[in-house]
């Protein structure tokens, strides 16, 4: 795995709804290897003010174009400052970083559930699994119906993704969760992978283990470094387990038998 | 990147400028070191500088026996600059001593162990076992960490306590040995002078500021500790105010750090005093800034008429 420090020109950085950008980044030099699930590291602004790199996890992937594809919410001043870089500049990028999905046996069976801009990561992990004939079911939660935006990009992948909304405005009416938990047993799946708010990946990984599925999902955690070199995203995977793993450099990803979630 | 051209930037720096210092009997072929802590054990930053290239490489601090470190969340970022509380996560000096260390010195690279003991015997110990024969190269000795014995008392705020630390590993080992001074004291000089006193080698400062974030929304504090230390561009001021006192005051070279992102910030350092640098927070921005650091200031010494990088040590302190 080759990381490496580089500059990527921005080619395009649109908001697609309130408060979500896609950018997509021509970026010849970055790891052809590249996997689903690993991430980048970016500069955000020029100055010390913000001081550290903001993680994004790889959304899309062309290797043969070079093109790098982020998608991301509009959080503090890291994202805002993201959100006005105009095309045609550079961008300052580490990366790749950490471990990523872990790739079924060609055909395997698989569910994807993403909620929010956690679906960001299942973009590039769905376009490897149908490049390796997996059967792909996709469930995608998300709060108002504008942030459906990411849909077309699954779509053009010729994957079927099934939506749960909020408000019923689109798709299954209530959480993704329930959407998941209703067409598990008729799905059969191999292995699951998730990724979203952490209490929406504990009752996936509740439900997977109830029907012996395994699956992975991925954390986040404030980092520095991101190359597991300063131990500042720690956590505790189990609450009784004594070491601490870096989300950096053992994730993001990690399977659901790593993981005790504690929700309290 | 660093690809194949190992020894050629040095070579060509070696020939044009004198980058060498004296840090207590250690000899660094320049003055730019990577600050404990920021740097894990030199390997995660291989893909991005040839670290066999930087004067020094200060491993993460070790204690005795494997330690845990402290609950997440454990860092956050603040107005320029970071709060970390690691809480000294490391798997002990046996693993360091067997795998880390001969890891780096296998691909050139000059080691400072730093040390960390929770007692004034584990200190004791871990001089024992950090010796020349091991191939290291000195001891950097973070008092800056509770002292258990003395109900968690900082090892490094107390004149008594810093003599003695630094006298009994002084005693037991046959390196340099450096203190690396907390800032979290009234008056650094008397602690700078307690630890010349002790036998200190060279001083290591600063390590950082003891602060807080508070999260708004869950009304408690953002780090599982509560308390972190403050490191980045925000605390060189102080950093080069307490470089430029303790220089004044004593006799041996200091090893000056606290917010150094760039060569600017290098010489101002070595002009309140320090006779090297060391680069913590800013590796976390730029992976390969350390090495970056060298060629720059061999740059500016080109372009300054400044012939050996020792002769500006100090240039702007008024002894
Ligand atoms: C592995 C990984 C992949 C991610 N992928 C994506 C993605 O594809 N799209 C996306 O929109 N977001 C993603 N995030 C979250 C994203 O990193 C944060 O939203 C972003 O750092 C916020 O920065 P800010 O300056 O705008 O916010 P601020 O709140 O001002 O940031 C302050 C500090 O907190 C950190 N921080 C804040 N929120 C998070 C968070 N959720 N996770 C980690 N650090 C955080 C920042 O990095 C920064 O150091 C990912 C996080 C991780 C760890
Ligand atoms: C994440 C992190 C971990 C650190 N760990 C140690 C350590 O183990 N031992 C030590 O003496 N100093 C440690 N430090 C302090 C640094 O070595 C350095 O003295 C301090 O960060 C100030 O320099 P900077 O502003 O350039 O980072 C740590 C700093 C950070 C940010
Ligand atoms: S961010 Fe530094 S170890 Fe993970």
């Amino acid at each position: 795995m080759s990381v490496s420090q580089m500059q990527g020109m921005v080619i395009e950085n649109v908001q697609k709804n309130s408060g979500w950008y896609e950018m997509e980044i021509s970026i010849p030099s970055f790891a052809p290897c590249a996997r689903p699930g690993q991430f980048v590291h970016i500069k955000t602004g020029a100055g010390s003010d913000p001081l550290l790199r903001r993680p994004f996890s790889i959304c899309d992937f062309d290797k043969d174009a070079g093109r790098l594809f982020l998608m991301y919410k509009l959080v503090g001043s890291g994202t805002k400052w993201l959100s006005s870089v105009a095309s045609g500049s550079y961008i300052d990028i580490v990366g790749p970083l950490g471990k990523g999905f872990t790739c079924p046996d060609p055909g395997a069976r698989v569910i994807l559930v993403g909620g929010g801009i956690g679906i960001a990561p299942l973009l590039y992990l769905a376009r490897r699994l149908t490049e390796r004939n997996c059967r792909l079911r996709i469930f995608y939660g998300v709060e108002e119906y504008h942030q459906l935006s990411a849909l077309n990009k699954f779509e053009r992948l010729g994957v079927n993704i099934d939506v749960a909304t909020h408000d019923g405005s689109a798709g299954f009416k209530g959480l993704v969760t329930d959407l998941f938990e209703q067409k598990i047993v008729s799905e059969k799946a191999d292995v699951i992978y998730t990724c979203g708010p952490e209490i929406m990946m504990a009752k996936v990984a509740a439900v997977a283990a109830q029907y012996q599925i395994p699956g992975e999902l991925s954390l986040e955690e404030y980092m520095a470094c991101g190359v597991g070199a300063c131990l500042g995203c720690a956590r505790k995977l189990k609450a009784e387990d004594d070491n601490f793993v870096k989300i950096c450099k053992d994730g993001p990803v990690f399977s659901f038998s790593q993981m005790k979630f504690d929700l309290n | 990147m660093n690809t194949g051209q190992k020894n050629s930037p040095e070579q060509y720096i070696s020939d044009t400028v004198d980058l060498s210092v004296d840090l207590g009997g250690l000899r660094l072929k320049n003055p730019v070191t990577a600050a404990s802590g920021t740097f894990g054990y030199g390997r995660e930053y291989e893909p991005f500088a040839d670290i066999s290239r930087l004067g020094a490489v200060i491993v993460k601090g070790t204690t005795l026996k494997p330690t845990p470190g402290n609950p997440a969340p454990r860092i956050y970022e603040t107005a320029s600059g970071m709060l970390n509380s690691i809480g000294l996560e490391n798997p002990g000096i046996e693993v360091f001593l067997d795998i880390h260390l001969p890891y780096l010195l296998e691909r050139g690279v000059q080691v400072i162990a730093n040390i960390a003991g929770n007692t004034f015997e584990d200190n004791e110990t871990l001089g024992a076992m950090i010796r020349r024969q091991s191939g290291v190269a000195a001891i950097e000795l973070n008092i800056s960490c509770p002292n258990v014995e003395k109900g968690g008392m900082h090892f490094g705020t107390d004149p008594d306590m810093v003599f003695q630390v630094v006298n009994a590993v002084k005693k037991v080992t046959d390196l340099p040995v450096i203190p690396k001074l907390s800032p979290n004291v009234s008056d650094i000089t008397i602690i700078a002078q307690a630890a010349q006193a002790g036998g200190a080698d060279a001083l290591s400062m600063i390590n950082t500021l003891m602060g807080m974030a508070i999260d708004v929304k869950k009304r408690k504090p953002v780090l599982g500790n509560i308390f972190g230390g403050l490191s980045g561009p925000a605390i060189k001021p102080v950093a080069l105010r307490m470089i430029y006192q303790v220089h004044k005051e004593i006799d041996i070279p200091i090893l000056g750090g606290g917010g150094i992102m760039n060569v600017t910030d290098v010489l101002e350092f070595i002009m309140a005093g320090s006779s090297a640098v060391s680069i913590g927070t800013a590796n976390f921005v730029q992976p390969g800034i350390s090495v970056q650091l060298i060629n720059e200031l061999a740059d500016y010494m080109v372009a300054n008429n400044v012939a050996k990088i020792s002769d500006l040590v100090g240039a702007a302190v008024y002894k």
